[in-house]
């Protein structure tokens, strides 16, 4: 079972070796992670999804507070959130398959942001289905590089994590 | 008005009121050393930084302050990293401080450079790299208040050299307001009162006392509601003096070498009171089959060790002396329970016992130490089955008292631990039990020990071979014993000597009692090499995957 947590911390070097320190000696698995600063510059928010049943994540989380870098820690609403991936795909692209890769990325709503004779680079943005769906169309062109930036999210209506 | 880096250490050190340091010099403290010179601030120099980690630790552990030990860059900061981990699992407050390499030469491999930051980031509580001198007042501030507060446990700072060496205004800050670190004291009123029921309605109900007892110093509230519920306890290893010793209700230690006992008690209890006690492996045995027909109360300071290895029924997050005050002052009085029959049945039908030989058996050699200090002494160990010998046979009256390395289980603890402990309680008589193979860990500290005039007792009980793992070797190896019998063992009366320090050989059981006053009785540090029988087991034992109610040997 997948849980994003959304992580408040202290914008310090060492900060994300700490985070990532903690999880690899307690054994807990990381899907995903991404992080960039806040609203407030001091503070960065780290997305994490981290694979486990309610055991793990109720330990992860007690275990995060613990760091002392680390100031806030709640979970994304699975159902009442908006949550997103930007997605780069390197797709083989010749004369032959050019034009129905580009009928598949209107369909999904992607761009097309680098073209040469040989392939062309795909930018897509979505939740993680969305994003599987358009990697497992393009894999029959051949995709030769991917790169993600792992999910980032935000619990839907008025209320914020602060 | 302008200070150096160095300088603004040292008067924020003075400012906590540190009166000791623990360390060794080095080039990266040059500085840090050459104030410390003119400072108020007693300093002790020990024979290997790990050992000044330790003592550090003794010293906390008796005095209930921040312990502070001080090394050099790379060798002098690894060598720390036991004392560091050591004092981690078993939440002692330290604040070690290391010197680094200058700003500009971070990352570049330089000569004694280690990234002891990262090193230890997984057992301290938390650790600093300052980089700006202008942090430094504010960083002390804070290692000691994360370090004494909430859960203790070790913080390091960092500092380079230039950063030592650099000029500013130094201001010592007036408060602290760190916002990811906000320990919760006060227990939730509601979980208090489920507790209180679950307290009023138990019939067999015991509570499990562990090392939080001691830090959080509630032994006074926790032998209150013993008496007034008539509550058995059973301690963990760090939890031992948490009740008297001799005290009635009193189980001694439960787990894997607990008495026979306590561990009936703890598997035949409707209700566990985990008071400041974290279920380590070593206390619950099988995890599944942990006290079966329990609902159990936890309570302790740090959130993420509830529900980590055992359920629990009602969890309260708090300070354990505040959560208990509570709970004593709403429980009912029970004037007498069955269970209480139960237990005294246990206890003389039971008892913790040894069968005498013509070699001489090292659990009389502790009864004896016992009888001769009747109680009133500070006794550390090091790890093995000395330890235990010691946890059963010597009965600790109250907390502060047993100095030993419980979660780690470092050999080499127990002697430097002393030096820290004698030092900060110095009325009081200090005593180590050790055997052969941990006290030639940190043999050398005899050197500090002399030079401090401090009398410390180690009693070594020395049966040529590391006779825990022997024993372990005996139950999961088929007996054949691996590299654990020393073929060379030196005769440690005589190494004293060669220090200046009392030595004493003890081989036959009528030569006990008259060496042992001797050495209890000398104004220098006194060592007793007792040859022991090098066949005797830690009893009683559970092994691996049985549950703590079944128990071999001891009993």
């Amino acid at each position: 079972m997948k849980h994003t947590l959304s992580v408040l911390v202290e914008n310090h070097p060492g900060v994300l070796s700490r985070i990532a320190g903690l999880f690899s000696r307690r054994g807990f698995n990381i899907d995903s992670l991404a992080v960039g600063t806040t609203e407030v510059p001091d503070i960065s928010r780290m997305t994490i999804v981290v694979n486990g049943d309610d055991y793990i994540v109720e330990q992860v989380k007690k275990q995060l507070n613990k760091l002392i870098d680390v100031i806030k820690i709640s979970e994304i609403d699975p159902v009442n959130s908006v949550t997103r991936e930007l997605v780069l795909i390197k797709v083989n692209a010749d004369t032959s398959s050019r034009s129905e890769i580009i009928q598949i990325v209107e369909v999904f709503r992607a761009n097309i942001v680098d073209v040469n004779k040989d392939s062309m680079i795909i930018e897509v943005v979505g939740d993680e289905g969305k994003v599987n769906a358009m990697q497992e169309l393009l894999s029959q062109y051949g995709i030769k590089e991917l790169v993600r930036t792992g999910v980032i999210g935000l619990n839907r209506g008025p209320k914020t994590i602060k | 008005m302008n200070t150096t880096g160095a300088e603004a250490l040292i008067r924020s050190l003075e400012k906590k009121g540190v009166e000791i340091i623990f360390g060794y010099p080095g080039g990266s403290v040059l500085q840090i050393y050459d104030l410390l010179r003119d400072s108020s601030i007693k300093h002790v120099l020990t024979r290997s930084e790990q050992a000044a980690a330790h003592a550090a630790s003794g010293y906390s552990r008796v005095t209930g302050r921040v312990g502070v030990c001080l090394a050099t860059s790379g060798p002098g900061a690894t060598n720390l990293i036991t004392g560091i981990a050591t004092a981690y699992m078993d939440s002692i407050p330290l604040v070690a401080i290391t010197g680094q390499v200058s700003t500009d030469m971070i990352g570049k491999d330089v000569f004694q450079e280690v990234d002891i930051t990262g090193a230890t980031a997984p057992f301290t509580k938390h650790n600093y790299l300052v980089k700006d001198v202008k942090e430094l007042p504010r960083v002390v501030k804070e290692a000691f208040y994360i370090a004494s507060t909430g859960r203790p446990g070790p913080v390091l700072i960092d500092i380079p050299k230039d950063v030592a060496a650099a000029v500013f205004e130094y201001t010592y800050p007036e408060r602290v307001n760190i916002r990811g670190y906000k320990p919760n004291y006060e227990g939730h009123p509601l979980q208090i009162q489920k507790a209180v029921k679950a307290i009023n309605r138990a019939r067999q109900p015991v509570i499990c006392a562990g090392g939080g007892v001691v830090s959080s110093g509630c032994h006074n509230e926790l032998l209150k509601l013993a008496e007034k519920c008539k509550i058995p306890v059973a301690m963990t290893l760090m939890g031992l003096g948490s009740i008297p010793g001799e005290h009635e209700l009193a189980l001694g230690m439960f787990g894997m070498h607990g008495t026979y006992f306590a561990n009936k008690a703890v598997s035949q209890a409707d209700l566990i009171i985990a008071a400041g006690a974290r279920f380590g492996d070593r206390a619950i045995g099988k995890r599944d089959k942990f006290a079966p027909n329990a609902k159990i109360v936890h309570i302790d300071i740090d959130p993420a060790e509830i529900g980590k290895n055992i359920d629990t029924y009602i969890p309260i997050v708090g300070d354990l002396k505040r959560v208990l005050a509570k709970i004593l002052e709403e429980t009912e009085e029970v004037k007498e329970r069955e269970w209480l029959n139960t237990i005294r049945k246990l206890k003389t039908e039971h008892p913790l016992k040894y069968e005498k030989s013509e070699k001489l058996k090292p659990q009389f050699v502790i009864e004896k130490l016992y009888q001769l200090t009747k109680g009133r002494a500070i006794v550390s160990t090091e790890v093995g089955q000395h330890q235990i010998w010691t946890a059963h046979f010597y009965k600790f009256s109250e907390p502060r008292r047993f100095i030993t390395s419980g979660g780690l289980g470092t050999m080499g603890y127990g002697f430097p631990a002393a030096i820290g402990a004698q030092l900060g309680r110095p009325e009081e008589r200090v005593i180590t039990i050790s055997g052969d193979g941990s006290f030639q860990m940190n043999l050398p500290e005899l050197a500090t020990a002399l030079e401090n005039n401090l009398p410390i007792k180690i009693i070594v009980l020395n049966n040529g071979t590391l006779g825990m793992v022997r024993q372990l070797q005996d139950f999961y190896c088929n007996g054949r014993h691996s590299c654990v019998d020393f073929k060379f063992v030196p005769d440690f009366s005589r190494i004293a000597e060669s220090y200046g320090a009392l030595g004493v050989r003890i081989q036959r059981e009528d030569e006990v009692e008259d060496a042992l006053k001797a050495v209890l009785n000398s104004d220098r540090p006194a060592v007793a090499d007792v040859i022991i029988d090098s066949d005797e087991k830690v009893f009683p034992m559970v092994l691996n995957n049985s549950p703590l109610s079944e128990m071999i040997g001891g009993y």
